[in-house]
């Protein structure tokens, strides 16, 4: 493949891509591998994988549309974008789910070959918009795709039903050509993932070149693009999405604290990917258990952390209203725990496939009696990796559930990582019990396991097997020290109090709450926790490049919060709190620190456009948006 | 974990120094007593021995023996013993429950244990009524059972704990009574013999809330007739001296009691707790309708079969064989990755 030679090639510094079809036809697939090339090639990018719940809904409908976005730029970018540059549209159900996000004189590529009454019809088109003129004010490129694809298939001998199916190919080759991204990469993966049915190879292989080709040589493109590299700091880098990273962190946590791994989970979306990943990494020591259902996978989670390993059982909302009873009893037995839970849209099924922030409030206070737990959050799709290990290191030093709560944007969202240097992380110490730590009445040495650490306030972990150690503990009460059943009311307050200075302590032992305040001088500042982070950051950016002043601080830690927290908010005059949710933590922030916190909500199943927290900011501010 | 010889222990060893507050007269004591006098016959150490139970009377159990111990949530001890069993395959695992517990709140738990084989053994004391919230009625109780949640008789059909566990795949499905502790003993010892999820169903009296609702079969009086102990490779016979009766298999495949002194001892049906195909074992639990006709005690099931843990970590050291120890750099870089100067 020669490259254009008779095309301009005009540089741009970002470009937004979104591939969007029929669940059917591979959107997910095409736009991972544009993004891997491209990353490859150095660009920094952030991805949006936007799907249904339905695995095949009915083929041409708009229920079942499957888009995938990706933002690639030649700087540093936060976010998978606004608005897409350019639309790849399989069919006219997918034209129309989208072009709403598309603004004036953006770039339409449409698979003409799929714009005909059947579909139409499917689609809700009474008219052809390829034909009257309502898609005027875009650059439209009408492509036969599945036509191309089929013809030059058929050299190969594949039928051109089957052929049909490689024209995602097509329109990756073609996107591929269009923003001069490299085609040895897709080549390269295309032989490796087909290599047991060689003539889908093929078929897929000619697919992208055709695609490729017709970019170069169909005289129907003015010029094509690039967008250089992007400038990284110096290191090793790889493509991650939340999930990996996060099944990665808890491998790279459970190594650093020399203790076996045992999940136990039901799968659920979106966080099945999690226990896929550590599923077949069985080299690592990982016990997978698929259990019959979500309180059996935390259960088993409990009961591999009551023998001395790590138990973690991953989950998404519905999953963790089943969990909270166990979490009850974990919270009494006092015993390391990792809860994952990857939200999606609730209440109840909810939008399985969407993105939402509105299980805090759950994670914070969802389960009967005083049972406080520490819970944090990823902000990034890599910085899953650093906080399963924080999650470890905090359930394992101060015996305790931990709650992290991810959601279904990091989950499957993705971003170059910076690989860590792993000799640089911090072991985790187990310090399980070895000894007996008390006398009893006889003068005789006995294990009394609720005599707690006095710095920690955490107590000692002796899994069963050490002689002497012997003990039994449960749900019920349990009497300070020596952890026997106790019904004492003075005693039971004297537990409550214990149990939650235990969790509240945890906060000197986090870093502080950062602001990024640039002038040190901004009255306004902005509040995200997970993955608004992206957003907001992203959102106080071009705030500054107009000259107005905000601040922003990131919570990764919601309970505790860092001790610096009432500080931080009592010096801004105004607070701005966006969440995908109806304002859980501007609740939690105003019910614990007498502030004005103000909720900026969204529930949309997406997440926010830097846009939106752009004229947000700049309507607090008293400018126009 | 050691390797120092098992020291001689006595019953005194095993009891934790919690005083026991089941009701008096409850059939709880005497299950107590069977099992912490097998236990220093077991050849086990204290610090291996883990007892978990769930909610109910029954969920009390391990803070009475002096060994590691977990009282759980309400049904979920099979779940929890799952994770501990299968990654500690060093320890002895046993989970004590009752028929509410196993039956009605943690059903599901129980049958995927079994299903899996889990090496647990799981003691599901019976006495068909909840006892600890006083006296409603339970998943075994009988139809038109009248107590204060039923006050109109109950309409729910009871499950046979037995034909439960057989249908749920269990390898290893016994029955015995809380009145005949060498009959218990001998039963919980080849439960924990055995290499998998063992489920004993006890048959135990409330004296409190549903007084001698197995007098009927395990009264020392009436026992013998009632009673029918099963012995593998032997024919199945009960009955005093002289009145003997037994199981034969009918022409229709179903099972039936006979006389032995009309049908003569050749007609009966030999017990087979190791046939692979668990239609009779079935069958034999399902000879009486309820505690009130003659019912097999004994050993139902036993059959071997590939043990859940051992192959979880089998497919471990598998894993490892064919690439190595897990690296955790090398996992980082598992997909592409490029290097920036």
């Amino acid at each position: 493949m020669a490259s254009g030679t008779h095309h301009a090639t005009e540089q741009l510094d970002q470009v937004i891509v979104r591939f969007a079809g029929d669940s059917g036809d591979g959107m997910q697939l095409t736009g991972d591998r544009f993004t891997t090339s491209s990353a490859l090639m150095g660009n920094d990018m952030s991805t949006f994988p936007d799907f249904p719940a339905e695995i095949r809904a009915p083929a041409g409908t708009l229920n079942g549309v499957s888009a995938f976005q990706v933002h690639i730029s030649d700087h540093d970018i936060l976010t998978p974008g606004d608005s897409p540059n350019a639309l790849v549209a399989m069919n006219p159900a997918a034209l129309k789910a989208n072009i709403d996000l598309m603004a004036k004189g953006t770039i339409l590529i449409v698979n003409s070959d799929s714009f005909e009454e059947r579909n139409l019809a499917k689609a809700g088109y009474a008219e052809n918009p390829l034909t009257d003129g309502t898609l005027g004010a875009y650059t439209v490129y009408e492509v036969p795709m599945t036509s191309i694809t089929q013809e030059v298939c058929k050299e190969a001998g594949v039928k051109p039903r089957d052929a049909e199916r490689s024209k995602n190919f097509f329109a990756l080759g073609l996107v591929s050509w269009l923003y001069t991204r490299p085609v040895d990469p897709t080549l390269k993966w295309i032989n490796e993932r087909f290599s047991s049915k060689p003539q889908v190879a093929e078929a897929n292989t000619r697919a992208f070149r055709a695609g490729f080709d017709f970019g170069e040589t169909a005289e129907l493109f003015e010029s094509n693009y690039e967008v250089r590299p992007a400038t990284f700091e110096p290191g090793e880098y790889v493509q991650v999405t939340g999930n990996s990273a996060l099944a990665w962190g808890l491998i790279a946590g459970t190594r650093l604290a020399g203790l076996p791994l045992f999940l136990g989970s039901y799968p659920i979306t979106p966080a099945s990917d999690i226990l896929h990943e550590l599923s077949r990494r069985k080299e690592f020591g990982i016990r997978t258990f698929q259990a019959e259902d979500e309180i059996a996978g935390i259960g088993a989670a409990l009961g591999a952390s009551f023998g001395g390993s790590l138990g973690v059982t991953t989950t998404s909302g519905p999953g963790l209203d089943l969990k909270s009873e166990t979490l009850g009893l974990a919270i009494n037995l006092e015993l390391p725990l990792v809860v994952v839970d990857v939200q999606r849209g609730g209440p109840s099924t909810g939008l399985p496939t969407k993105t939402e922030q509105a299980d805090l409030l759950h994670a914070m206070y969802g389960r009967h009696g005083e049972a406080p737990l520490p819970i944090i959050a990823p902000q990034t799709p890599s910085d899953c990796f650093a906080i399963a290990i924080e999650a470890i290191r905090i359930a394992v030093k101060y015996r305790t559930p931990v709650i992290v709560l991810s959601d279904g944007y990091l989950a499957n969202g993705a971003e170059p990582w910076r690989l860590p240097d792993l000799d640089a992380l911090e072991t985790i110490e187990p310090g399980f019990a070895s000894e007996p730590n008390h006398v009893d009445e006889e003068g005789n040495p006995s294990f009394w396991p609720y005599i707690r650490d006095p710095q920690t306030l955490a107590r000692p972990w002796a899994p069963p097997g050490l002689p002497g150690l012997e003990h039994r503990i449960g749900g019920l009460e349990k009497s300070d020290g020596s952890g026997n059943v106790s019904y004492e009311g003075v005693n039971h307050e004297r537990m409550v109090h214990l149990r939650r200075d235990k969790i509240a302590g945890i906060a000197a032992d986090i870093p502080l709450l950062e602001v990024n305040d640039e002038t040190g001088d901004a009255q306004l500042l902005l509040v995200s926790w997970g993955s608004t982070y992206a957003a907001v950051a992203a959102g106080v950016k071009r705030i500054r490049a107009r000259g107005m002043k905000a601040a922003h601080a990131h919570f990764r830690y919601l309970n505790p919060m860092p001790t610096n927290t009432g500080e931080v908010m009592g010096r801004y005059a105004q607070i701005l709190v966006p969440e995908i949710n109806l304002g859980q933590l501007s609740r939690i922030l105003r019910a614990e620190f007498l502030v004005d916190a103000k909720s900026m909500s969204k529930m949309q199943g997406n997440p926010f456009r830097v846009g939106e927290i752009e004229s947000a900011i700049t309507e607090m501010l008293g400018g126009k948006s | 974990m050691t390797t120092t010889a098992i020291p001689v222990t006595t019953r005194k060893d095993w009891s934790s120094d919690q005083e026991v507050r089941w009701c008096p007269g409850c059939g709880d004591y005497s299950i107590l007593a069977a099992v912490q006098m097998l236990m220093p016959e077991l050849g086990v150490r204290r610090e291996s021995t883990v007892f978990l139970s769930g909610i109910g009377c029954a969920a009390r159990f391990p803070y009475y023996m002096n060994t590691y111990g977990m009282h759980s949530i309400h049904g979920r001890a099979p779940a929890i013993a799952t994770g501990l069993a299968t990654t500690r395959p060093d320890l002895d695992v046993w989970v004590i429950t009752g028929d509410g517990d196993s039956l009605s709140i943690g059903g599901n738990h129980l049958i995927h244990a079994l299903r899996r084989n889990v090496r647990v053994n799981i003691l599901m004391f019976n006495n068909q009524i909840y006892g600890l919230t006083k006296g409603q009625y339970s998943p075994t109780s009988e139809v038109a059972k009248v107590t204060k949640s039923t006050p109109f008789g109950s309409l729910d059909t009871p499950f046979n704990p037995v034909s439960l566990a057989l249908g749920a795949e269990a390898s290893f499905v016994a029955r015995t009574h809380d009145m005949d502790r060498a009959h218990m003993q001998e039963t919980f010892r080849r439960a924990h013999e055995h290499n998998g999820a063992a489920f004993v169903e006890v048959l135990q009296n409330c004296n409190v809330f549903n007084d001698g609702a197995f007098e009927k079969i395990t009264g020392k009086e009436v026992r013998s007739n009632m009673l029918i102990p099963l012995v593998h490779g032997h024919p199945i016979v009960f009955g005093v001296e002289g009145e003997e009766r037994g199981v034969a298999q009918r022409a229709d495949g179903g099972l039936e009691i006979v006389t032995v002194g009309e049908t003569g001892p050749a007609g009966l049906l030999v017990h087979d707790e190791k046939r692979d195909d668990p239609g009779l074992a079935f069958a034999l639990s399902r000879l009486a309708r309820g505690p009130y006709e003659p019912t097999p005690i004994g050993v139902f099931r036993a059959v071997e079969r590939p043990e859940y843990g051992a192959q979880m970590s089998e497919q471990i050291v598998q894993a490892q064989e064919k690439r190595g120890l897990g690296d955790v750099a090398a996992l980082l870089r598992s997909g592409s990755s490029w290097t920036v100067e």
